[in-house]
């Protein structure tokens, strides 16, 4: 047997983002709930989020962000070979997303496969990608980190309705002379696996919201620490932080603990609620549109949820 | 050593500061966080972890919700 050669390092050449067309404010769903624009602002940091509409699935949303990252990325359909999409709100669980955006996007027969992370999921999907292009697996992948919550939530559940929404993120993975995506810093928790739930296919999305803010905002900063240290990289040094957008507060409580001193944090949520796998590719390819992640600079992404699962990494910013 | 009620109060009104903004000054025994202070029970979270760092004393979830004045925190910590 032998192996084949592949790369001394894989980067990002591009992220794309996709949010649907739907906007929906706090006093939108202060109408059918009992909930106000301020509270939902104080305890989450949300002003509004996207909702796909209907018949607009997560491949839909996959395709949207995938094209808009491969078209960043200065290269065609013809030069992916290995397609990923994590995602954990699909409608259809056979088959699954990616060879269908694969398809669609006229990317001839790549590898292809879906992961299920929840939040962690972008991070996962982007170290798979890392390892494929270093041994040698795949020449360059497209991840995509997808989610339609609106298939699950409870819409008379305000704890979780003002919360989760659709949207889509995704990324072009490389070779590279250098390292220019980390080593990856993973781990889970499922002694704390009823902590958020889909139970069953007719079940809506549970959390225990305290539980999880409690988790995130203690066990994760020296997980994220760990991450910039495997790279030989200070937080201080970070030009962003990218954390997966579950809550303002956590986002926040994670920077001041990591104390990210010049890096421009990603607060997303803001105005696209909490998409889970999305939510890291969608932040960052939003900040890097608006000129806040400077290119060639350094970005830790660091996602984690429901499992519990985690994982993140540092990657120099395309 | 021991810590008395006052460095325990001082203590406890910087982590409130840091966490919620509201002036250390305001951090009196009797404030209810709810009621005067205004602080949620997510914030309430983030000051009692804080507080197990400063401290050293655990203050889990389910004894969290019994502690509604700032007095009831120093006692618990006290304790």
């Amino acid at each position: 047997m032998r192996l084949p050669q592949g790369a001394a390092g894989a980067r990002v050449l591009a992220f794309g983002h996709y949010q649907p067309a739907n906007v929906v404010t706090n006093d939108d769903l202060a109408k059918t709930m009992d909930t106000s624009d301020e509270w939902i602002r104080s305890r989450v940091g949300i002003a509004e989020r996207r909702l796909a509409s209907p018949g607009e699935t997560v491949v839909d949303l996959a395709v949207q962000a995938g094209g808009k990252a491969l078209a960043g990325s200065g290269l065609s359909a013809a030069d992916i070979d290995l397609v990923i999409v994590s995602s954990c709100t699909s409608e259809t669980p056979v088959p699954a997303i990616a060879p269908r955006v694969a398809h669609r996007l006229g990317v001839n027969a790549p590898g292809a496969y879906d992961i299920n992370a929840a939040c962690a999921g972008f991070c996962y999907a982007l170290a798979a990608a890392s390892d494929a292009v270093r041994t040698g697996s795949a020449t360059n992948v497209l991840i995509v980190g997808a989610e339609r919550f609106s298939n699950w939530v409870d819409w008379t559940d305000r704890a979780t309705a003002v919360i989760f929404a659709d949207g889509a993120g995704a990324a072009v993975v490389g070779p590279s002379d250098t390292p220019r995506i980390g080593p990856v810093v993973w781990g889970s928790a499922g002694d704390k696996a009823d902590v958020i739930t889909i139970e069953n296919r007719h079940s809506y999305l549970r959390q225990e919201g305290q539980t999880v803010f409690r988790w995130a905002t203690t066990a994760l900063h020296p997980i994220a620490r760990e991450a910039c240290e495997r790279a030989g990289v200070d937080p201080a040094e970070l030009d962003a932080f990218v954390p997966h957008q579950a809550n303002l507060r956590i986002i926040d409580a994670l920077a001041r603990k990591l104390e990210v001193d010049k890096a421009a944090i990603a607060r997303d949520i803001v105005q696209a609620g909490n998409t889970s796998a999305a939510s890291i590719p969608m932040a960052l390819s939003r900040m890097i549109e608006r000129g806040e992640a400077p290119s060639g600079g350094l970005a830790l992404l660091f996602g984690f949820g429901a499992g519990l699962t985690y994982a993140g990494q540092v990657i120099e910013i395309p | 050593m021991a810590m008395t009620e006052q460095e325990i109060l001082e203590g406890l009104g910087k982590i409130i500061n840091e966490i919620t903004g509201i002036p250390a000054s305001e951090v009196t025994p009797e404030k209810s966080f709810v009621d005067d202070l205004d602080i949620d029970s997510l914030s309430m979270v983030e000051i009692a972890v804080a507080a197990q760092d400063e401290f050293n004393v655990e203050i889990p979830d389910d004894q969290l919700k019994n502690l509604k004045t700032v007095k009831d925190v120093v006692n618990f910590i006290q304790a």
